[in-house]
């Protein structure tokens, strides 16, 4: 999408279509020639394997939606029709309701990748804050989709969730529950409540399909970051996406798929709550009210606060935070790779993650208040202490003068710098 | 600078070590008895034999309060299940002694002279019905409990266990690479078997039973199954502990009617995807060769 384009029309027709629609240039220099960093690892796969997650939701989601009822007497029912009666329903919902948790797993590998090779930073900001968008309305859609088989969880879970509006009141009184209402169509979760939020959810993938248009627009503006944080500088240092990293990317998403056909097939409700499994019952409210367990950290982050109000703040500031990180970190080495105290401090990010998805599992008493409170102040130490703080103080490792350096090796004298690869040899392999 | 860094991990750890103990405090604590089903695991398929045994405890105990509404008659006929001949299954529909409301007959009318409602013989196509027409009925006739029903059962409860953090993680990892997925099932078998006298320091409400598996001890339900007169099955043998184990195994088939199948296809997609794996390896490869290997 950006730099001279080098697609060249094989026939008339398309000589022809190309002066009218250029889609196929477009398509060609954004996923065909576009060039890619040849050191990305595979942590660098995400991308394509959430594209793929994306495609994967829609599709199974909407053969969902030809058999599902979105009425509070019915979906319960619903939801098992399709699981008995409906051809491969058996397969098809737990591939979308494991799916959501599967796309979780591969979005938060796709950040922790981000914040630990600084893909963040100048010139990415965009391409980042779009990402955190993106999260945003995926969690949106995972909470909605998670309330529609209209189960115990479901019923409580939107319960829970949309009453944090109400804690506005403490700000203007009766704006809180105003809103709640209006959320709820109703003076509680109800039948209104769960038509709009079937609504919604067949909304919002769409919304995000167009902001990851964005995204991707925004990366092949800027080009893939990569684990020496340098920039492409010489042809070498990049090979063409087509075949290399599509390559790479169709074998990783393949191993992606053993664990997640592994849950689809072998242990479908693993992932999900037993009391789901109970229809939603307003007069029986369950012991432990838990979200989905890609909601735990923030779940804890929550229960963390004293205050219904700070709570929310901080929940919602624990997302929205990451929108910032671009402005946080002062180091101007990007990758972690060359950042002996940041590694650090990354992995004990990663560490105060899981401990706080632990804690959100856990019922809201001693000693996990206490415990969640601590990782609360970690997990945002992480964003307002070590990101400022650590470029400052830190020495950086001896990084090395180019990508091409870093996986040759650094170049002997004379040779010239990265000018062991003869010129030409990643583009076209596949006509040798 | 590093120095810091790692102190301050220390300290999390550290920290993370001695809250432990304290993390196990507290719950409901039993020590669930872990049934080997024959449906568990990556090979797992329902024994149709034990599916069948079950459905004759289902109708012999459990039906006199509980009903499926979710299972049709049909199913009990579907392969992967009891898979039971369709004549005696129509039999069976038409005798259950809960029978679907009958429509407004030739007169017009919805009850009989006496004021009974009218039901009509059940097909293939309804469901089996419990004794209770709703929850005012069942709890009008259950002294205030309501018994629920039984067709999600299997998938609707599971074991509660709050080990601490540590054991917590391994045994999660343990399950997930095992393929654990019968809690609920084991659930409902160490509730059947775990009835007993209440201790004496154990205050009992009015009509409550003592159940040592139930969270709180304190169950509406009678004890289903009885340790002195099972059930007995057609080859005359039967144990209280073989009931629980076929009604249970029954309900589990009740909850996931496709659970054959679709373990079967598990070993096909994954087998599948591994061949593919090694070969998108191997041409990944080859392909990465061109460019200097990486």
């Amino acid at each position: 999408m950006s730099g001279p384009s080098s697609y060249v029309p094989k026939s008339n027709l398309a000589k022809w279509f190309d002066e009218r629609l250029p889609i196929a240039r477009l398509m060609h220099d954004s996923f065909v020639a576009f060039p890619t960093p040849r050191n990305l690892n595979y942590m660098w796969t995400f991308g394509g394997i959430l594209m793929f997650c994306l495609v994967a939701q829609i599709v199974t989601g909407v053969i969902l939606a030809m058999h599902y009822t979105a009425h509070v007497d019915t979906a319960f029912e619903s939801v098992q029709h399709i699981r008995r009666d409906v051809n491969y329903g058996w397969l098809i919902q737990p591939m979308h309701a494991v799916g959501a948790s599967f796309f979780f797993i591969a979005v938060y590998l796709h950040i922790f990748r981000g914040l630990y090779y600084g893909s963040y930073k100048s010139p990415r900001e965009v391409l980042w804050i779009l990402g955190v968008f993106i999260l945003f309305a995926m969690m949106a859609t995972a909470f909605l989709g998670y309330t529609l088989p209209w189960g115990q969880m479901s019923f409580w879970g939107a319960t829970v969730i949309t009453n944090l509006f109400s804690s506005l009141d403490q700000v203007i009184p009766g704006l809180g529950t105003g809103i709640v209402t209006w959320l709820w169509g109703g003076f509680a979760v109800g039948n209104p409540t769960l038509n709009r939020f079937f609504s919604l959810h067949y909304l919002l993938p769409f919304v995000i399909f167009g902001i990851v248009i964005l995204h991707v627009w925004a990366l092949h503006v800027v080009g893939q970051n990569n684990p020496t944080g340098l920039d492409i500088k010489q042809p070498s240092d990049a090979v063409p996406m087509h075949p290399y990293a599509i390559m790479k990317d169709i074998f990783a998403l393949f191993v992606f798929l053993i664990p997640f056909a592994y849950f689809v097939l072998f242990m479908p409700d693993y992932l999900g709550h037993a009391d789901n499994y109970n229809p939603a019952n307003p007069l029986v409210t369950p012991p432990h009210i838990v979200p989905e367990w890609y909601f735990l950290p923030f779940y804890a982050i929550l229960r963390a606060i004293p205050d219904k109000l700070g709570g929310v703040i901080a929940m919602v500031a624990s997302i929205g935070i990451l929108a910032f990180a671009p402005w946080l970190d002062w180091s101007r080495v990007r990758s972690c790779k060359y950042r002996p105290i940041m590694k650090w401090c990354f992995w004990g990010f990663v560490v105060t993650c899981l401990a706080l998805g632990y804690l959100g599992a856990m019922p809201a008493e001693e000693p996990y208040v206490m415990w969640a409170r601590i990782f609360t102040f970690l997990y945002f130490a992480y964003f307002l202490i070590a990101m400022p703080l650590v470029g400052l103080i830190e020495t950086p490792s001896q990084m090395p003068r180019s990508i091409t350096e870093s996986v040759l090796g650094a170049s002997k004298p004379g040779s010239g710098g990265g000018g062991q690869m003869p010129a030409g040899v990643p583009a076209g392999p596949e006509k040798r | 600078m590093l120095r810091i860094a790692k102190l301050v991990g220390a300290i999390g750890l550290a920290g993370l070590a001695l809250a432990s103990p304290a993390l196990a405090a507290g719950g409901h604590h039993f020590d669930y008895r872990k049934v080997p089903w024959s449906f568990g695991g990556f090979f797992g398929q329902y024994d149709k034999a034990q599916l069948q045994r079950g459905f004759q405890v289902y109708k012999e105990a459990c039906s006199a309060c509980h009903g499926m509404t979710r299972v049709r008659w049909r199913n009990l006929v579907e392969k992967g299940g009891p898979e039971f001949p369709e004549d005696a299954v129509k039999l069976l529909a038409k005798d259950w002694p809960n029978q679907p409301l009958a429509e407004p007959n030739d007169e017009g009318r919805t009850t009989d002279a006496k004021g009974n409602l009218l039901t009509r013989p059940a097909i293939l196509a309804d469901p089996i019905l419990g004794p209770y027409r709703n929850e005012k009925e069942a709890r009008a006739a259950q002294n205030g409990a309501l018994p629920p029903d039984l067709s999600l059962m299997a998938k609707a409860r599971d074991i509660h266990e709050t080990p601490v953090w540590y054991v917590h993680v391994g045994k999660m990892a343990r399950d997930i690479a095992v393929g654990y997925q019968e809690g609920g099932a084991d659930y409902v078998y160490n509730l059947l078997t775990a009835y007993a006298d209440a201790p004496a320091d154990f205050k009992m409400s009015d009509g409550m039973n003592y159940n040592k598996a139930y969270p709180g001890n304190q169950i509406a339900m009678v004890p289903p199954l009885n340790a002195d007169n099972p059930i007995k099955y057609q080859d005359g043998s039967g144990t209280k502990e073989q009931n629980a184990k076929d009604v249970v195994a029954f309900l589990s088939w009740a909850a996931d009617p496709h659970l054959n199948q679709r373990k079967a296809m598990g070993w096909t997609v994954m087998l599948y995807l591994l061949i593919t794996c090694v070969l998108l390896y191997f041409a990944k490869k080859r392909v990465w060769a061109r460019a200097g290997g990486h």
